[in-house]
């Protein structure tokens, strides 16, 4: 019997498996029942276990140029009831045919901005905004083959959308490795519990990819992973795609464009490419358009994609939809394309712009959270309440000299979990970023996501590159969804008598004879 | 396949390939000179060091110098540690194509290599563990990749690799005394004693081992094997663009597989250092063919208005 919940504290947010101290939510009571029978060495022993894993896999990550370390998966799962993922998966696939349809707007007639639902100079002025992408019409519609919108907790338990990742959202491969460590780990925490599973993400990635070539690559186009090399900090995902969807990850030295056709490096000579999933920033894509010091993109593939020649997935520009600024527009969005109310909300933002909105929030410097309008991976962030003085100090200098350079937002206090930290449970924040694939058809959003954990006591930070963790995210199965059936519910196999008879001193044994299928059939059916 | 890809896997093939037959070499040579501490010592680890290709090293080196320079020494191109790192090295960019447990098993191998830096005096533990790490990844090659190009690749710069290896070890031994024990040493560098000997029953003659080890058609460490092997890969490699049998990497492995199964052992022997000096070119020769055929095969870009 294992003491590890007994001193739990809630940290005053909302948790995710206690309504109260002792009291699990209903979608928990299986895994505290499994969690309230193991000791501190049990889960000592299982962390050796999963870090052995990693390790001997090369799933491992270097945090500022220190020594390889295996990723920081936590061992307790997070799990989410079947009636709030409905609600993430439609909010989900809502804001992402939004978000596809603001891009295809901006980039061609820009209608939104006539109308004048979103400034203008909103647009013109965002860092991601290229006027290199205007005018290209991509293959199906689709600028966002994949997105991952990543979603808050708030104090009353409601999702929120922190922000939008339009341009090469990563975090997936991680989703199905930590699955694969969890059931390799613990699987008997999977026996008590119907877990939706995520291993054919890349399955639905290849689907979407293809589809989305251009119509001249016929039926059987050729997909790629293009990589900026193994020295990328995400270079284990790119190869884990590549391998997952059978294609070949390329490098931009593996490319060639001429006369505006895409081919690849290969040893029976040159092979044309028709899409590329690349996972390299728009800047460093093509260095005829973009950087020209650019040594790991590939020359003349956006003439190429203008030319209709190959998809380029996800398109280039996709970054100005994303934009923390615009990103105070996407319920406006929502209501303009689809004429439908948000399902999922925003946090709330201020846009500084305004002189009067600036001086408000400066007014309230110390209260509220600031962010850079351009970053990402959690860089650049201040949060007003845990600020120091001169922090808050430099911060308002450099508000004020860019206003359109940052947001504030009101704080949330990020939900918390219980986290196995240094020998016990302890409530850690976390966030959850669910991944969207779109086909041009539909948007399938992936049963769970990455849910990434704060380590350090009371940090709000989950980025992996500032010292984040990860949780395997549990989508329990609607019982009234008629999907797959539980192996559980299989009719067990009627139990047959086993021929124990030893055999003969030298005699070999053939193995036991396998019945032929029709009788097999007649035995299931009695 | 993408070249760079497929020269990953032809590299991998030929390092794990190195490492192995290094660790062989080593184990038979230390293992001996302790059982038979004679004059010959400085003399054999001479040998042993021309063959890894390092004529003019160190004559006061112990057995102790020589084990820690050909498992360990990172500056050494050829020593166990180095070809185990950049076998994994290649690895690491090709994930995507290698089969996931070989990938672990390079990747683990790698990782362990560093808990080896104390093997105390006894370097017979660190051998015998490359050659299984090295059994193993043979092993998940055959079983856990399909017969395509990049299994054929694998297996293409293994044969290289085995061959030139074979050849060099004699070309280090010859002029030597070919007595029976050199013999045995050389025949067991190569596993080969045991097969030997069920094949010719009992005594070691040196034109018989010397037959065995260059021109038997069964046993996969003879030199003959592994440039048939060799050339097979390349013809099949080669059959996708066009019917030319491997272009000059097939012709030259055919044609020196072709001079070692026609000539007689008594032709060979008569001339044995041209012969070994010619199978080393054609090693040589056969990796620049493929390197230029399938690597860096290119069309450069013209720029038109």
């Amino acid at each position: 019997m294992g003491d590890l919940l007994d001193r739990y504290d809630l940290a005053g947010a909302f948790d995710e498996m206690f309504a109260a101290a002792g009291e699990p939510r209903t979608p928990y009571l299986g895994l505290v029942a499994h969690l309230e029978t193991l000791s501190r060495s049990d889960l000592d022993d299982r962390c050796a276990m999963r870090d052995r894993a990693f390790r001997d896999q090369g799933i491992t990550f270097a945090l500022g140029g220190e020594e390889e370390r295996p990723f920081p998966l936590d061992l307790v799962p997070r799990i989410l009831a079947a009636r709030d993922w409905t609600t993430i998966e439609a909010g989900v696939r809502q804001r992402v045919l939004a978000l596809e349809r603001f891009l295809a707007d901006v980039y061609g007639e820009r209608a939104i901005l006539h109308d004048r639902v979103i400034p203008h100079r909103m647009v013109v002025t965002s860092a991601h905004f290229h006027r290199e992408a205007a005018g290209i019409v991509p293959a199906g519609g689709v600028r966002v083959h994949v997105a991952g919108v990543d979603l808050v907790r708030d104090r009353d338990g409601r999702f929120r959308v922190l922000e939008d990742n339009l341009r090469c959202p990563s975090g997936v491969s991680y989703v199905v490795e930590n699955r694969r460590a969890m059931t390799r780990v613990f699987p008997e925490m999977f026996q008590s519990h119907h877990v939706r599973p995520v291993a054919d993400y890349p399955m639905r990635l290849l689907a979407a990819l293809r589809a989305t070539a251009p119509p001249a690559a016929g039926n059987n186009p050729t997909v790629v992973v293009l990589t900026p090399g193994v020295y990328n900090s995400a270079y284990f995902e790119h190869s884990f795609l590549a391998r997952q969807m059978g294609v070949e990850l390329v490098e931009g030295r593996d490319l060639v464009c001429r006369d505006q056709v895409v081919f690849m490096r290969t040893t029976n000579g040159e092979q044309r490419v028709d899409v590329v999933y690349r996972r390299i920033d728009d800047e460093f894509l093509d260095p005829v358009h973009f950087r020209p010091d650019s040594m790991v993109g590939c020359p003349g593939l956006l003439n190429a994609a203008r030319a209709g020649n190959v998809t380029v997935a996800n398109m280039v520009g996709n970054g100005v939809a994303d934009d923390k600024a615009i990103y105070s527009y996407v319920p406006d969005m929502i209501e303009y394309y689809l004429g439908e109310r948000p399902i999922l909300d925003n946090v709330q933002t201020y846009l500084l712009e305004d002189p009067d909105v600036l001086a408000h929030a400066l007014a309230r410097l110390d209260q509220l959270v600031w962010k850079p309008v351009d970053g990402s991976g959690g860089y650049g962030i201040v949060i007003g309440p845990r600020a120091r003085d001169h922090e808050l100090d430099a911060l308002r200098t450099r508000v004020l000299a860019d206003p359109r350079g940052w947001i504030a937002q009101e704080p949330i206090a990020l939900s918390t979990a219980p986290t196995y930290i240094d020998g016990s449970l302890a409530p850690r924040h976390l966030d959850l970023r669910p991944f969207a694939v779109h086909d041009g058809e539909s948007v399938w959003v992936a049963p769970g996501g990455l849910t990434r954990v704060a380590l350090p006591e009371g940090s709000l930070i989950v980025n992996s590159s500032q010292g984040g963790g990860s949780k395997d995210t549990w989508v329990i199965a609607d019982p009234l969804a008629p999907a797959s059936v539980a192996p559980s519910e299989l009719p067990a196999p009627a139990p047959e008598a086993i021929d124990c008879t030893p055999l003969e001193r030298g005699r070999q044994d053939p193995g036991p004879l396998v019945a032929p299928l029709d009788q097999q059939q007649q035995q299931q059916q009695q | 396949m993408l070249s760079r890809i497929a020269e990953s896997l032809y590299w991998i093939g030929r390092y794990v390939e190195r490492a192995e037959d290094t660790a062989r070499i080593l184990d038979v040579h230390f293992h001996l000179l302790v059982e038979d501490r004679g004059a010959e010592a400085a003399e054999s680890y001479r040998t042993l060091l021309r063959a890894m290709g390092l004529p003019s090293a160190v004559d006061a080196m112990d057995g102790q110098a020589v084990a820690a320079l050909l498992t360990h020494n990172d500056t050494f191109s050829g020593s166990i540690a180095t070809s185990l790192t950049s076998a994994w090295d290649n690895a690491r960019g090709a994930r995507e194509v290698i089969s996931s447990e070989l990938w672990e098993c390079l990747n683990v191998t790698h990782r362990s290599l560093g808990s080896w830096d104390r093997y105390g005096a006894a370097p017979h533990e660190f051998l015998r563990w490359v050659k299984e790490r090295a059994a193993m990844a043979a092993g998940l090659v055959d079983t856990t990749m399909s017969r395509d190009e990049g299994w054929r690749f694998l297996v293409l710069g293994r044969s290289v690799e085995r061959a030139d290896m074979t050849v060099r070890l004699l070309s280090a031994r010859y002029g030597e005394r070919w007595g029976a024990a050199g013999w045995r040493v050389l025949l067991r560098c190569c596993s080969a004693h045991e097969a030997f000997l069920r094949r010719h029953h009992g005594m070691v003659q040196p034109s018989l081992a010397l037959e065995f080890l260059l021109t038997d058609s069964t046993f996969p460490r003879s030199v003959l094997f592994a440039l048939r092997e060799a050339e097979t890969c390349v013809v099949a490699l080669s059959a996708a663009a066009g019917p030319d049998r491997g272009g000059d990497a097939g012709r030259v492995l055919g044609r020196a597989a072709a001079e070692l199964s026609y000539a007689s052992i008594a032709e060979i022997d008569r001339e044995l250092g041209d012969r070994l000096a010619e199978l080393e070119a054609a090693c040589n020769a056969a990796h620049e063919a493929v390197t230029r055929r399938f690597f860096r095969a290119s069309v450069p870009i013209e720029w038109s208005a």
